[in-house]
């Protein structure tokens, strides 16, 4: 399956960043590619509520996507199913994202998974797990993409005092 | 963007079979007959000239015949292409997080401060 993993140390006590994912306000504040603005942030978070998001990049070109809440688990999970509008749409994804209390803050463990309805498709038909993740290390040594488990880690400088 | 799109449709199409996808890893280390890419395989000729249509079809591999040998080649630009897809998703995620980690220590830095 397609999929990406990120995580990220952050400084802050799950709560926070849990609000900071899920509210107009704080999505307008990070959500992006580059330093470009979010044109609108609306969501409704609760199991079956949606969220729609759309942002303007440098460049000028607007990207908008838009899903549905699948889990929501303050302040621990949240997942949610996620569709570009437009000619970008490959068709839905899945987004979850955990969130774990350690010292000094949270750790975000992030997931964007089926990138590819081919691949979701396929993956049901023919249980094609982690073989594309393989395939793209294979052909592109030193690659971001990360398999199951793997993850790359960031960690946020904690505030003293 | 539609012909990009079924582009992309073939190429991950394609990449789903471990097959072809060792077909391909074979390929990248160099170019090779068909008869020398059939070798590693418990398939028969006829199987793998199935599996190299696939991959033609989607443009992943190349087919040239001097005299009886047929040589086939990686073409690797349907995959640079998927990777530069996917690789979208990964700036797009990054940057966020990035920005997000900044905005919730803020956050939390105010939550302290109210709270002393």
């Amino acid at each position: 399956m397609t999929s990406l993993t990120l995580v990220r140390r952050i400084a802050a006590r799950p709560s926070i960043v849990f609000d900071a994912l899920t509210t107009p306000e704080g999505i307008a504040s990070w959500w992006g590619p580059d330093g470009g603005p979010v044109v609108l942030a609306e969501t409704d978070v609760r199991i079956g509520g949606r969220f729609r998001v759309r942002f303007r990049m440098l460049d000028g070109s607007q990207h908008e996507s838009s899903g549905e809440y699948l889990e929501v688990a303050r302040p621990e999970r949240l997942a949610m199913s996620w569709r570009w509008a437009g000619a970008e749409d490959p068709g839905e994804s899945l987004v979850e994202i955990d969130l774990r209390p350690i010292a000094g803050g949270t750790e975000l463990i992030f997931t964007h998974s089926r990138l590819h309805d081919e691949d979701s498709r396929r993956s049901h038909e023919q249980g094609w797990n982690g073989a594309l993740d393989k395939l793209e290390r294979h052909f592109l040594s030193g690659s971001m993409w990360c398999p199951k488990g793997a993850t790359r880690r960031r960690m946020a400088t904690l505030p003293t005092g | 963007m539609v012909n990009h799109r079924e582009q992309l449709d073939r190429t991950f199409a394609a990449l789903v079979d471990p097959t072809r996808r060792a077909i391909l890893a074979r390929l990248e280390r160099e170019s090779a007959s068909v008869s020398e890419l059939a070798k590693p395989f418990a398939i028969k000729l006829p199987t793998v000239m199935k599996h190299l249509d696939v991959l033609e079809d989607a443009a992943l591999v190349t087919r040239s015949k001097v005299g009886r040998t047929v040589t086939v080649r990686l073409a690797p630009e349907p995959m640079r292409e998927a990777m530069d897809w996917l690789r979208r998703y990964e700036r797009f995620w990054s940057a966020s997080l990035d920005r997000l980690a900044a905005y919730a220590e803020s956050r939390e830095a105010k939550a302290r401060e109210a709270e002393r």
